[in-house]
């Protein structure tokens, strides 16, 4: 039943007879009705990063011109000079650098090993504790920062990086990711191994991750990009340069004086976009992975 | 009646997605306990985190919104429900009540259409989907506030994007900066543009793990595409919907970044103010934790019943799936 299905849906995705056939009562219009369609997408979606690009390399007063300038008339790099100096960028990308490299770090081990615990190991409540951890998905983020600033500026952590890493560090969406993956995993295997008498650690280690690396992929990039972009918490917790992210920095340079510096604005935002994109781009199938086995549950 | 021919009912077990749970697998027989100190040490920080940080600032909150703490003092007095009762009559809590729903259920509504559309459209054999697929997807990755900061010069009502396009065209464009009501949709522009991208790869997957011979034997019993569509494409999407619905209704909801760096919940005070950034607002730039705590836990209360409805719902829908 599921072997022809899965034929079935490797035909749709990549046959062509099938596919023609399908197309084929709607006709050649419709093709062309497709592409115009495409077409109108692609330009919504792309128009405003070009757009953002395209005056990131403008002159301050070649901004202010109707009808807008389209192609930079005197090309500059001026912009990208500004935002790197009248903020202290190079320091905000340092925070962001370290905070999301442990953060992620902390988040994937973290969610392994709970994973592994939950998926692979016997223990009493255990259907409890998966409940407990799965259940924090449903509690915002944005509910519980009253409290949470309150502990942590108590404990003197305001402006630090443990302040700001500690508090995100509880491991939910990625606990469920790999719980799943790891209950894929085929039995006889797991159950040789342990007929080899490895140790839980040991199975861990040499057998279950190198059986999962994809899941772990996909779970390691949603994270590093989620923790990079993360705003609300660091926003809180840090009032300038020293343990600022990107992002709030960005913030710096839109209120660093009354009227809108716009090229140097776009240009900051172009440079904190960059790292995140390069890295979608290398490795978007294994992200759309995760966030789809994410969603196949339900 | 449409899905008869020689086709069984449409089950969800036939679907070829790759990563469906399968179970446990055997277990071997002895040392039933004998793993659970592993499985504590294993699990205990990440327990503890999520306690610490998650559940007790949530029955915290609900503490702190039956006292009138400013945030920074370390007393504070317990009030009974007084907030409650202020954020019942204030007129600004009613505006912001009201642009949360019109947030939320536009950007929920318009991700889950559009990503739909945009599945079925790039699901088709054209040249180049794929390069539009990365294009659509990409601004999922970046940061809310970077695009957020950059969407203000896109709406920039003199000159941005969307005045040039409309300059370019003799229209002309609402300036979005200070009539509320546009504010609100540039708000909701804005995120909707850089969050469409998930509801269309979700759907895009579900699409290409559909059984296709249902639609053929749709198409053979001469259904119009509407038809076929309607009664075999999306009672298959079902559980996807579901899914997207629960998940973007709770992503919605808690939107800050886009909000924060464009209007800082403005124009004319709260035009674009919703729960969560009135949260902030009152805890933060107000002094008045103790109310914040209670539009938080105001937030909460509704996001339970709401998800209870879905899940609910959810659990009927699929028993007709």
């Amino acid at each position: 039943m599921s072997d022809t299905s899965a034929e079935v849906a490797v035909d749709v995705t990549g046959g062509g007879a099938h596919n023609a056939e399908a197309m084929s009562h709607s006709g050649p219009a419709m093709k062309i009705a497709g592409y115009a369609a495409m077409v109108v997408v692609f330009l919504v979606v792309a128009l405003p990063l070009y757009w953002i690009l395209v005056t990131s390399f403008k002159q301050q007063q070649d901004i202010y011109t109707q009808p807008a300038e389209w192609w930079p008339k005197h090309f500059t790099t001026t912009p990208y000079h500004a935002a790197t100096t009248q903020i202290a960028f190079w320091d905000y990308v340092r925070n962001s650098v370290i905070i999301t490299a442990i953060l992620s770090v902390t988040k994937i081990v973290l969610g392994v090993i709970s994973a592994y615990a939950l998926a692979m190991l016997r223990f009493p409540g255990r259907g409890l504790l998966f409940v407990v951890i799965i259940a924090a998905l449903m509690v915002p983020n944005q509910i519980t920062v009253i409290s949470n600033y309150a502990l942590v500026s108590q404990m003197g952590w305001r402006n630090t990086y443990q302040g700001i890493i500690i508090p995100l560090a509880g491991v939910a969406f990625g606990t469920f990711l790999m719980r799943n993956q790891f209950l894929s995993l085929p039995g006889e295997i797991i159950e040789s191994a342990r007929m080899d008498g490895a140790g839980p650690l040991k199975m861990l280690w040499r057998v279950v991750l190198p059986m999962s690396w994809p899941t772990l992929i996909a779970f390691s990039i949603i994270t590093v990009v989620n923790e990079w972009n993360e705003y609300l918490w660091p926003f809180l917790m840090s009032d300038d340069q020293r343990t600022g992210t990107l992002p709030i920095g960005l913030t710096f340079l839109q209120n660093n004086d009354g009227t809108s510096q716009w090229a140097p604005i776009m240009a900051g935002t172009v440079l904190a976009m960059l790292p995140v994109l390069i890295l979608f781009l290398a490795l978007q199938r294994h992200m759309i992975k995760g966030l789809t086995a994410g969603a196949v549950k339900g | 009646m449409l899905v008869t021919a020689s086709q069984p009912a449409p089950t969800l077990a036939g679907r070829p997605s790759p990563p469906d749970p399968v179970g446990e697998p055997p277990r071997r027989s002895g040392k039933p306990y004998g793993e659970w100190l592993i499985a504590a040490i294993l699990l205990l920080p990440n327990l503890v985190l999520l306690v610490v940080f998650t559940y007790r600032p949530l029955l915290d909150n609900i503490r702190l919104s039956f006292t009138d703490w400013n945030i920074s003092s370390p007393y504070a007095d317990y009030i009974g429900f007084k907030n409650y009762v202020t954020w019942w009559h204030d007129p600004n809590s009613h505006q912001v009540l009201k642009n949360t729903v019109i947030f939320t259920i536009a950007t929920v509504a318009l991700s889950m259409v559009l990503g739909l559309a945009l599945a079925l459209l790039l699901d088709q054999k054209l040249r180049g989907r794929n390069l539009v697929r990365s294009v659509i997807f990409a601004p999922f990755v970046i940061s809310g506030a970077a695009i957020g900061i950059a969407f203000q010069f896109v709406f920039d009502p003199n000159f941005g994007l969307v005045h040039d396009l409309g300059y370019r065209m003799g229209l002309t464009v609402p300036n979005f900066y200070q009539r509320p009501g546009w504010a609100l949709f540039m708000v909701t522009a804005t995120y909707v543009w850089k969050n469409l991208g998930y509801t269309f790869v979700i759907y895009l997957a579900a699409l290409q793990g559909r059984r296709a011979d249902l639609d053929e034997a749709a198409e053979i019993d001469g259904a119009s595409a509407w038809r076929r569509f309607y009664k075999v494409l999306l009672p298959q999407l079902r559980p996807t919907t579901f899914f997207l619905s629960i998940t973007v209704l709770l992503n919605s909801v808690q939107v800050f970044d886009i909000i924060n760096v464009m209007t800082r919940g403005g124009p004319q005070g709260y035009s674009t103010s919703t729960m969560v950034y009135q949260v902030y607002q009152e805890t933060f730039v107000n002094s008045r934790a103790g109310y914040g705590a209670t539009i938080a836990t105001i937030l909460f209360l509704i996001l339970l019943v709401v998800t209870v409805i879905q899940v609910r719902v959810m659990d009927r829908g699929m028993k007709n799936v």
